[in-house]
């Protein structure tokens, strides 16, 4: 059924009893062309590219537990480009045009919200690493502006104006293109898209195990039986380390948890998203008016979906230094997604070193904005075998010869 | 002022000594001290408090605390204002100004209300439907608008926070029954005991329950446990105190609050409580009942209405009919009878509700036994309700048997549902209990119970004896020894439930299920009919327990609701995990006493006294708050920073060294170890002498560089740059204790024992030899690139002649406590020789101007040793050293690295902008070479200089090229930094 | 907020400590002698559990010295905490 405006209104005189199901959940068959393990939104993405643009329709999701419950539902939602080095532009500028048409492409409203983000300096040194960044942003054919102390203001006019502000603002670049999208919507959107091309979405599906035949993978042991499957595809984010422990090899990555929060709802008071350089504190606020606040990962590995306190007081005095009149408003929830950090804090898409299996992790903290782009470029390799123009660099040899992309050595600005 | 026309004529634990005039949506009211705001509203008549959040239906209070979702309301005006506070939570004061959130212009007539017309639009999830096109942005200003509920303020919070740490023995969360029965017995076993509880006082729902411990009224009881515990040295009594959150290794996190409107020091309080035991005695939270129209004002939990009556002496309603589908809901009409309150009838949904029925008709009360709720009359407040047999509302649009009643109170019973937030945040795991319709705790964590209601044990009997056996058995587990007594006792009670998730469909009339967020029955089955079946997706879909409240009284319902939609037993569909906080915590709270001047806190030089006495510009530099440049009246930034250059080049400079980082490394493996650090040889120099070297990460990226001065033979004095000391030292002591115990070494950082004074210019020599001392200063005996211990003014000093500048100079350490004494020596000495301070602005003109790279600004996290021309101390070391493996990987080879070089604009006037980019192809503006790092106006020079780091740079040298920079262009060349004295005369004059 | 017990100082919390990585990790050497792949396992890759995991931590505002922590990823639990001296305590699932 298509989603607009008259079919609601169509239901309405129904009483809304004839939506028909967003997907389906049918029994996993026996065997598929290709299994992706993981129902987040990057896996549901490389199902649904891998139908729409590979042709590849005998693909099954399979998720551990509910479809976007990992990390693309404990997320800030936070939507960019602004990234230093080519790769990295062409790579996440290709997710953003695609969120760009998402809703449209999809029929399901992700409520992307291109809302302008911020990226804010306090000193001097801070201010130079910013012009680096937007220079070379430019350079990646990216858009983005410079900001003065003034025109910041004018975005944020409830920041910090204290003359003895421990981190006055000094200036900022803008990418007006950024912003955030609804989480949930991304995940099921996909979802609905990739089931009407005829994926399996399996969930409560939790793998155990790898078959294998000689050095190849050649299905996966669930819980809900055995699956083969000509090619394994993972996209697990945190828990990579986990399957490629199953699988019989080791990753660059290492899990951790990254926490964030939302306030109660209140009426618009930050009409941007604003990311600091000094305190790392970035905030948000959601549609129906919740601050959105994240910070840094918790400051050693965990696979525990929760936040500490010592992390989650240290990202609140950040914000309240930044924003001193939020101090009274209340957090209402706070949570933790497990993040896989990889040295250089860029994705690995890439051949596993098991044959008939591939990887798409490494995407740290920043694997929301990079969904559409990840799922696509992921579908190619899959579906290929060759890598994605836009993916080339991100391999696993990178780790050996060195040729790493790191976002924040070259301007101090990651995830 | 309005007379409070629902107010009791006696009773109540209110202070009817103590009027309180307050304000509610403009309009003035009088309450007593002891009430609540939700208390004195409804004692004045006032029935509608809040709309909902969707489709701002006229909502009034349905609870009596925490769990309230519809009377929301913000406090106060300015900068104190708070949002989103539930009126039942807050506590009257006088000349309280509270107003409705998300209305206008009041609760009572709100113009929005004519969105509920929308409402068969607006189904579960309609947003994900439309919105489209053209594109979500057409609509998002306006959907935002209407969206959240308070208002944040706009200024800085005046107030102030604080946090604690506290390390007890037993914690006990709750002081109803059952915590304070468990507080008693931990604090007479002799267990530290820590008791909070998140009202203004204790006793939880014996404030308005009437009912009797140990054979006495129970309040009683209350206050001879609360005396006792107040007087026991072994316990801490804290009210007004919420825990919201159980963190690893037994943490519990409590905010404690001090009242909105009274003068107070603080606002509120942090404690970090680690607890070698926590007794959790939360409570339980009575459900609403799911039935057609039953957010109508006037629809109320029977507690609740049974807590306004007895505690607040306030009359919620005249006429009241009960709906239950439990025993405990019977106790309400006990109370609300005898203070004036009618009982039009008691709606029981069971079939046969037994004794408790019984006995309820033997005291003259009406009960309807297998009834259901199937419409309440009225919009703005409940005018009457009808019911039905059940059997009669299973069959489609009956309207048999439909029976009238009218009241103007609906007092609902629909099960308890156990608090046990806290428990599960420790990890602790949920059994479904079928006989309690409730998750009760199951297996738990090592050192936590519940106790009490918060166990599934909901009569007070149960609660008094579960409670007082979980604190004698966490004191037990403490090593506490002193015998705890017996435990209180009370009278059995019947406390049986049948759950009823919701009333049958009869039509369709709405049943909300989460009031604030406008959830309603038929939104559950919208989401189950999409296949939307994980209670997590179901919450996320259509909102339900989402809202301020945090679904206290509806996650059960929809649980239920959805358990019969999809045919599947609850303890399959699972309950979301429960994360902090409990209740809504002030971010304030959180962040505690880190705000403003002590939210990282700058460091601050020895001579941070003497910088402000200059008139010193200050900026924070790696943490510390350093002198950026010196005013100089009449004179601009760039006029002084000028002026500090001259004196550098011309005459002589001061400058504040002293956050360089400087660690002592001493033992007979001193040179072996510093040999491993550097990438370039240490091992070599000679004792007396200093030499520049580099530090790298194991990724062999520069990590930190400076001079290692070697004092003697087993003694080195390395600097770092300022930023990096504590990273460089830590790195040390890793690699010494965990990589190389066999080193017979040890390191200390002596950063802030020893100030650091830079004397730079043609004329240093002269000025030092002003001073007193018995080092010779002859260049001879004293060469660029030495050290020298000895006294200075009679001070112990070590005077190294390196420096930043390219100029002839001194650095000299000497004790962090003498350093303001040899500071003002200097100037006062060398003012005939035009002596100056500088700050760290001239610093790096001067540096830059003489081809100094400085790390962190000239290098970023890829430049390698090799990239700044490194590349020959290298090849000249045989030994590893650390990130030297790193150095051979393919990457490290590319000759398009990028390296250091020098960058002269074509134009002898135009300042390269840092951060500016050599531009691959200028006419596209595509592509990066590499970038400005560095880059100033050379007085000395008589022409601009850049640094920057440019792909194959090294190997350019003389090659035009274009400088982009936010849309501009400049053409310039690569050429050799090495502008200023390349032969070095001046350095080592 | 983790309560780590330092084998010289006792029970202290979280904040005074700071993670220095899974144990153990030989740095392979002489340079010369090392493959790229070698050095890359040295640099990047790791055991990662989900579960049982030794690491090592410095008490960084206490005594400074470095020690061993047996640690669950999942439920925060610490089994053991021992110097570096001392053997390296065992990990069983």
């Amino acid at each position: 059924m298509r989603f607009s405006a008259l079919a609601l209104a169509r239901g309405a005189f129904s009483f809304h009893g004839n939506w028909p199901q967003l997907w389906r959940s049918p029994e996993p068959k026996r065997r598929y062309d290709v299994a992706v393990i993981g129902g987040g939104g990057h896996g549901l993405a490389t199902a649904y590219y891998l139908a729409k643009e590979h042709g590849v329709r005998n693909v099954a999701v399979l998720e551990k537990g509910w479809l976007g419950g990992g990390n693309t539902g404990r997320n800030t939602t936070v939507v960019r480009s602004n990234y230093f080095y080519p790769e990295s532009a062409r790579l996440y500028e290709l997710s953003l045009r695609l969120y760009e048409g998402l809703s449209r492409e999809l029929g399901f409203n992700i409520m992307l919200s291109q809302r302008g983000i911020l990226t804010l300096a306090h000193d001097s040194h801070q201010l130079k690493m910013l012009a680096r960044w937007l220079n070379a942003m430019h350079l990646n054919g990216i858009d983005g502006e410079l900001l003065g102390p003034g025109e910041v203001r004018q975005w944020l006019p409830l920041l910090n104006d204290s003359p003895t502000a421990r981190y006055p603002v000094k200036g900022a670049v803008l990418q007006r293109r950024g912003g955030i999208a609804r989480h949930d919507a991304v995940a099921w959107g996909y979802a609905r898209a990739a089931d009407t091309l005829g994926v399996d979405i399996v969930q409560n599906c939790e793998v155990l195990g790898f078959l294998r035949e000689g050095e190849r993978v050649v299905g996966i042991e669930t819980t809900r039986g055995c699956i083969q499957a000509d090619k394994v595809a993972l996209a697990v984010a945190g828990h990579s380390g986990v399957l490629a422990a199953k699988a019989g090899f080791r990753l660059p990555v290492t899990s951790y948890a990254l926490q964030a929060f939302v306030t109660e709802p209140v009426k618009p008071a930050l009409s941007c998203v604003a990311v600091s350089m000094a305190t790392g504190a970035y905030v948000s606020q959601s549609d129906k008016g919740e601050l959105v606040v994240g910070g840094s990962l918790d400051l050693y590995p965990s696979y525990a979906q929760r936040g500490n306190l010592p992390t989650l007081q240290a990202v609140v005095a950040g914000l309240l230094e930044l924003f001193p009149c939020f101090s009274r408003l209340r957090m209402l929830r706070q949570w933790a997604g497990i993040v896989d950090v990889v040295h250089d804090s860029s994705p690995i898409i890439d051949h596993a070193p098991v044959k008939g299996m591939y990887l798409n992790c490494g995407w740290g903290t920043g694997g929301f904005k990079a969904i559409p782009g990840g799922g696509l470029v992921f579908a190619h390799l899959i579906a290929t075998g060759r890598p994605h123009p836009a993916a080339e660099a991100f391999t696993l040899r990178r780790f050996a010869s060195g040729a790493l992309i790191d976002e924040g050595a070259a301007a101090g600005i990651s995830h | 002022m309005r007379m409070s026309a629902h107010r009791l004529e006696s009773g109540g634990r209110i202070d009817r000594g103590r009027p309180l005039a307050f304000a509610f949506d403009g309009r003035r009211y009088e309450g007593f001290a002891g009430d609540t705001l939700a208390s004195a509203l409804l004692a004045n008549g006032v029935r509608i408090l809040g709309r909902s959040f969707k489709l701002h239906r006229p909502r009034g209070i349905l609870g009596a605390w925490g769990e309230e979702p519809n009377a929301i309301v913000q406090i106060g005006t300015g900068e104190t204002t708070v949002p989103n506070l539930k009126a039942t939570q807050v506590e009257l004061a006088e000349a309280l100004e509270a107003r409705s959130v998300n209305c206008w212009p009041s609760a009572r007539s709100d113009v929005f209300a004519f969105l509920k017309m929308f409402g068969p639009l607006m189904p579960a999830g309609f947003y994900y439907k439309t919105f489209k096109w053209p594109s979500w942005h057409w609509f998002e200003p306006t959907v935002r608008r209407a969206a959240g509920l308070g208002v944040a303020p706009t200024g800085a919070d005046p107030d102030r926070y604080e946090e604690r740490h506290e390390h007890c023995d037993v914690l006990v969360v709750g002081a109803g029954p059952a915590g304070l029965a468990a507080a008693l017995a931990a604090t007479r076993a002799g267990a530290r005991t820590v008791l909070a509880d998140d009202r203004p006082v204790l006793g939880g729902a014996l404030q308005w329950e009437e009912k009797t411990v140990d054979e006495r009224p129970a309040l009683e009881w209350v206050g001879e446990v609360e005396g006792e515990l107040r007087a026991a040295s072994n316990a801490r009594v804290l009210t007004r105190t919420t825990a919201f959150g159980c963190y690893d290794h037994h943490l519990v996190a409590l905010a404690e609050r001090f009242g909105e409107q009274t003068a107070r020091p603080i606002r509120e309080r942090l404690w970090h409580v680690r607890a070698e035991q926590v007794v959790l005695a939360t409570g339980a939270i009575e459900r609403q009942l799911v039935f057609p129209d039953n957010d109508v004002p006037g629809v109320m939990l029977a507690s609740a209405a049974r807590n306004y009556a007895v505690q607040y002496a306030v009359r919620p309603g005249r006429r009241a009919v009960l709906v239950t589908s439990t025993d405990s809901g019977y106790d309400a009409a006990e109370s609300l009878k005898p203070r004036g309150i009618a009982i039009e009838a008691i709606v029981d949904t069971r079939m046969d509700p037994g004794e408790v029925a019984a006995r309820a008709r033997r005291a003259g009360f009406a009960v309807r036994a297998g009834y259901v709720p199937v419409r309440v009359h009225g919009t703005r407040a409940v005018r009457a309700i009808d019911i039905q047999p059940l059997a009669e509302t299973l069959r489609a649009h009956s309207t048999g048997s439909l029976l009238r009643l009218e009241c103007d109170l609906v007092c609902v019973s629909g099960g308890w549902t156990p608090s046990v937030h806290l428990f599960s945040q420790a990890r602790g795991q949920l059994r479904y209990d079928a006989e309690r319709a409730a998750f009760v705790p199951g297996s738990g964590p090592k050192g936590f119970q519940c106790a009490g209601s918060a166990a599934g044990q909901f009569a007070l009997r149960e609660c008094l004896t579960d409670g007082f056996a979980a604190g004698r058995k966490a004191a037990k587990a403490t090593g506490a020894r002193s015998d705890a007594g017996i435990s209180p006792i009370a009278a059995p009670e019947r406390t049986a439930v049948a759950p009823f998730w919701a009333a049958p469909r009869h039509d369709h009339r709405k049943a909300w299920v989460d009031l604030q967020n406008d959830v309603t029955r038929a939104d559950l089955e919208l989401a189950a009919r999409e296949n939307l079946r994980s209670v997590e997706h179901v919450k996320r879909y259509t909102t339900t327990g989402m809202a301020v409240d945090q679904g206290k009284t509806s996650n059960m319902n929809a649980l239920g609701i959805l358990s019969d939609l999809t045919k599947t037993p609850i303890p399959q569909i699972g309950t979301t995990t429960f994360r902090p906080p409990y209740d809504p915590v002030t971010l304030g709270t959180l962040a505690a006493r880190h705000v403003g001047p002590l939210y990282r806190p700058l460091r601050r030089t020895p001579l941070d006294s003497q910088h402000s006495d200059q008139g010193a510009c200050f900026e924070d530099f790696g943490g510390w708050r350093r002198a950026a440049w010196y005013t100089s009246h009449g004179q601009s930034r760039e006029e002084c920073i000028r002026a500090e250059k001259r004196a550098a080049r011309g005459a002589v400079s001061l400058f504040d060294g002293s956050p360089l980082g400087k660690i002592e490394v001493r033992g007979p493996d001193a040179a072996v170890f510093l040999n491993r650090m550097y990438c370039n040889s240490m091992k070599t120099l000679p004792v007396g002498r200093v030499r520049y070297g580099i530090m790298l990460s194991e990724h062999g990226v520069i990590l930190d560089d400076g001079v290692c001065l070697r004092l003697a033979e087993d003694h080195f004095l390395v600097s770092t740059t300022s930023g990096g000391a504590d990273r460089i030292f830590s790195g040390f002591e890793e690699w010494l204790q965990c990589e190389w115990p066999d080193l017979r070494v040890l390191a200390t950082n002596v950063t802030c024992a020893w100030g650091n004074i830079a004397i730079a210019g043609p004329r240093a020599r002269e000025l030092l030899s002003l001073l007193s001392t018995d080092v010779d200063l002859d260049p001879k005996a004293f060469p660029h690139l030495s050290v020298r211990c000895g006294r200075l003014e009679n001070v112990p000093a070590r005077i190294a002649r390196v420096g930043f500048t390219g100029e002839l100079s001194f650095e000299i350490n000497v004790a962090a406590g003498y350093t303001a004494a040899l500071w003002e020596r200097l100037l006062e000495r060398g003012a005939p020789l035009g002596v100056r301070p500088i700050g760290i602005e001239a610093l790096q003109d001067l540096r830059t101007e003489k081809g100094y790279l400085h790390v962190g600004t000239d290098t970023d996290g890829r430049t390698l040793p090799t990239d700044i021309g490194m590349g020959e101390a290298l090849a000249k070391k045989s030994e590893d050293f650390v990130g030297r493996r790193s150095l051979e990987r393919a990457e490290a080879k590319r000759p398009d690295r990028l390296q250091l070089v020098g960058l002269s604009a074509d134009d002898p006037g135009t300042v390269l902008p840092v951060g500016a980019h050599v531009v691959a192809d200028p006419k596209a503006r595509l592509g990066s070479q590499g970038y400005v790092t560095s880059s100033c106006m050379s007085e000395a020079l008589g022409r601009t200089v850049a640094l920057g780091l440019v792909q194959g740079g090294r190997s350019r040298h003389g090659e035009s090229v274009a400088i982009y920079c936010n849309g501009r262009l400049w053409p310039a060349h690569i050429v050799s930094p090495q502008w200023y004295d390349p032969k070095g005369e001046r350095l080592n004059a | 907020m983790l309560r780590i017990s330092c084998p010289w100082c006792g029970p202290r919390d979280e904040p005074e400590f700071r993670w220095g990585g899974e144990v153990p990790v030989l740095r392979p050497g002489p340079p010369e002698a090392v493959s790229d792949s070698a050095w890359a396992q040295y640099l990047f890759v790791r055991d990662n559990p989900k579960g049982w995991v030794r690491e090592r931590w410095v008490h960084a505002f206490g005594c400074r010295q470095w020690l061993i922590v047996v640690r669950n990823t999942v439920t925060h639990e610490i089994r053991a905490t021992a110097r570096l001296t001392e053997p390296l305590p065992e990990v069983t699932p």
